[in-house]
């Protein structure tokens, strides 16, 4: 069944594709000077239900069951397709974007669309509304499928490493002071370990403290770099910047202790809840910082069962 | 409580999420300080807030919040429309002040944290 949330994705994708992506390339084509008469094989035997008309290789006309069914009624097979095709065909680019497709295809009525090459205006495909919804099917099930592998690979990565002894490590930069990218290491991480399958929970905490460890960097710090070293047993995360440093670390880990300035503040943090925050969501935090030369933060979330419990670590 | 009878109750716009409106809220939560949000919420709660920037999605996102609710007629800008639509957050405006939306659902039933995670 189709979901809601596949039609979103729908939307998205008729954006996205282009008429190329979905057409049929291999085209059956009838000249003008052929009889109305040798329809009858091709419509049956090829299945279609409509047939451009080429003359030297240009785009002359598009001939319908429709058409055919009109020319058996009056008794006319014999006419020239020149004669019975209708000549005033509406054309879609190879390059037009798949809704606009789908918007001509609503319009219009017809139940085919010849389709050119934007540059030289030669035919190079066929659109129906079959090949429009199957190749939205597909390329949602290439994403789906995707997804999928990169999940199973990512969960399954341990196992195939052999070791004594497996870390990995994923690095991120954070740029000081910009507001608009502040949080995309912190969900970069959080997308990596949700492919990894570790369980929502352990993610969130590791999420919610990487962040407010990113929000500290870009407030205080010009730059700096989050580092997440992952084993089968924990996560350990490592902040390090070069900011101005922490004069009274045991007064910052205070609830309620802040230094950041009120532009800080009007963007929603800066309460002096970040420290206490990470503290909370972590099963060990250390925290090192040399004045004038920046701060080495530095917290593990057990993966095991070392790890707090359900009650306590809903943080 | 469904987004649909949220929408009512605080005649909402729905900026993000239109597909979305049977999704349940079990709690509410009125703040503006994001550092408190990632303290104490929780995945079932809806945050209701006057804080339209980037940050609040991220919040939200770390937080696997499923609804946003901007209070005060506070329109979100593009970047922060397609950081909800991406990390499929349901992003709701109200014209109603902070105050007046938390009381309006809270008489309506839907609960606080402390009420709902005794």
């Amino acid at each position: 069944m189709v979901e809601k949330r596949d039609i979103t994705k729908v939307q998205e994708l008729v954006y996205e594709m282009n008429v190329e992506q979905v057409m049929i390339k291999d085209i059956i084509t009838v000249g003008p000077n052929n009889l109305m008469s040798d329809l009858r094989d091709l419509l049956r035997n090829k299945r279609i239900s409509g047939v451009p008309v080429l003359e030297n290789d240009k785009l002359i006309g598009m001939v319908s069951i429709e058409d055919f069914i009109k020319c058996l009624a009056e008794g006319k097979m014999n006419s020239a397709i020149r004669d019975r095709m209708s000549c005033d065909v509406e054309v879609l680019y190879n390059d037009e974007p798949l809704v606009q497709a789908v918007e001509k295809l609503d319009r219009l009525g017809y139940g085919r669309f010849p389709v050119l090459d934007r540059k030289n205006r030669k035919l190079v495909g066929i659109i129906t509304k079959g090949d429009v919804i199957r190749g939205l099917l597909k390329k949602i099930e290439v994403d789906c499928h995707e997804e999928e592998i990169h999940r199973y690979r990512a969960s399954h990565v341990f196992e195939d490493i052999v070791a004594d002894k497996t870390t990995l490590t994923f690095q991120y930069e954070v740029v000081g002071k910009d507001f608009n990218k502040a949080g995309s290491a912190s969900s970069g991480l959080k997308k990596t370990l949700r492919r990894m399958g570790i369980s929502p929970k352990l993610i969130r905490r590791v999420a919610i403290a990487t962040y407010e460890a990113e929000m500290n960097i870009v407030v205080y710090a010009e730059g700096g770099e989050i580092t997440a070293r992952i084993t089968p047993r924990e996560i350990r995360i490592e902040v390090a910047d070069d900011g101005q440093g922490i004069t009274d670390v045991r007064k910052a880990m205070e609830p309620g202790y802040s230094t950041a300035p009120d532009w800080v503040r009007e963007l929603g943090f800066g309460a002096g809840m970040g420290l206490p925050n990470i503290k909370n969501c972590a099963d060990v935090m250390n925290m090192e910082s040399t004045v004038g030369k920046g701060t080495q933060l530095e917290f593990t979330i057990y993966l095991d069962e070392r790890g707090k419990n359900d009650s306590q670590n809903n943080n | 409580m469904t987004i649909k009878k949220i929408i009512k109750i605080l005649n909402c716009q729905v900026i993000v999420g239109e597909d979305k409106l049977d999704t349940e809220v079990m709690v509410g939560c009125g703040c503006d300080l994001m550092s408190d949000v990632l303290a104490f919420i929780k995945p079932e709660a809806m945050l209701l807030t006057g804080l339209s920037n980037l940050q609040t999605i991220r919040t939200a996102e770390m937080s696997e919040l499923k609804v946003v609710c901007l209070v005060r007629d506070k329109q979100p800008n593009n970047d922060i429309v397609a950081l909800a639509r991406e990390k499929e957050i349901i992003l709701l405006a109200t014209s109603l002040p902070m105050f007046e939306a938390c009381g309006k659902l809270y008489k309506s039933g839907l609960m606080g944290h402390t009420e709902y995670y005794k």
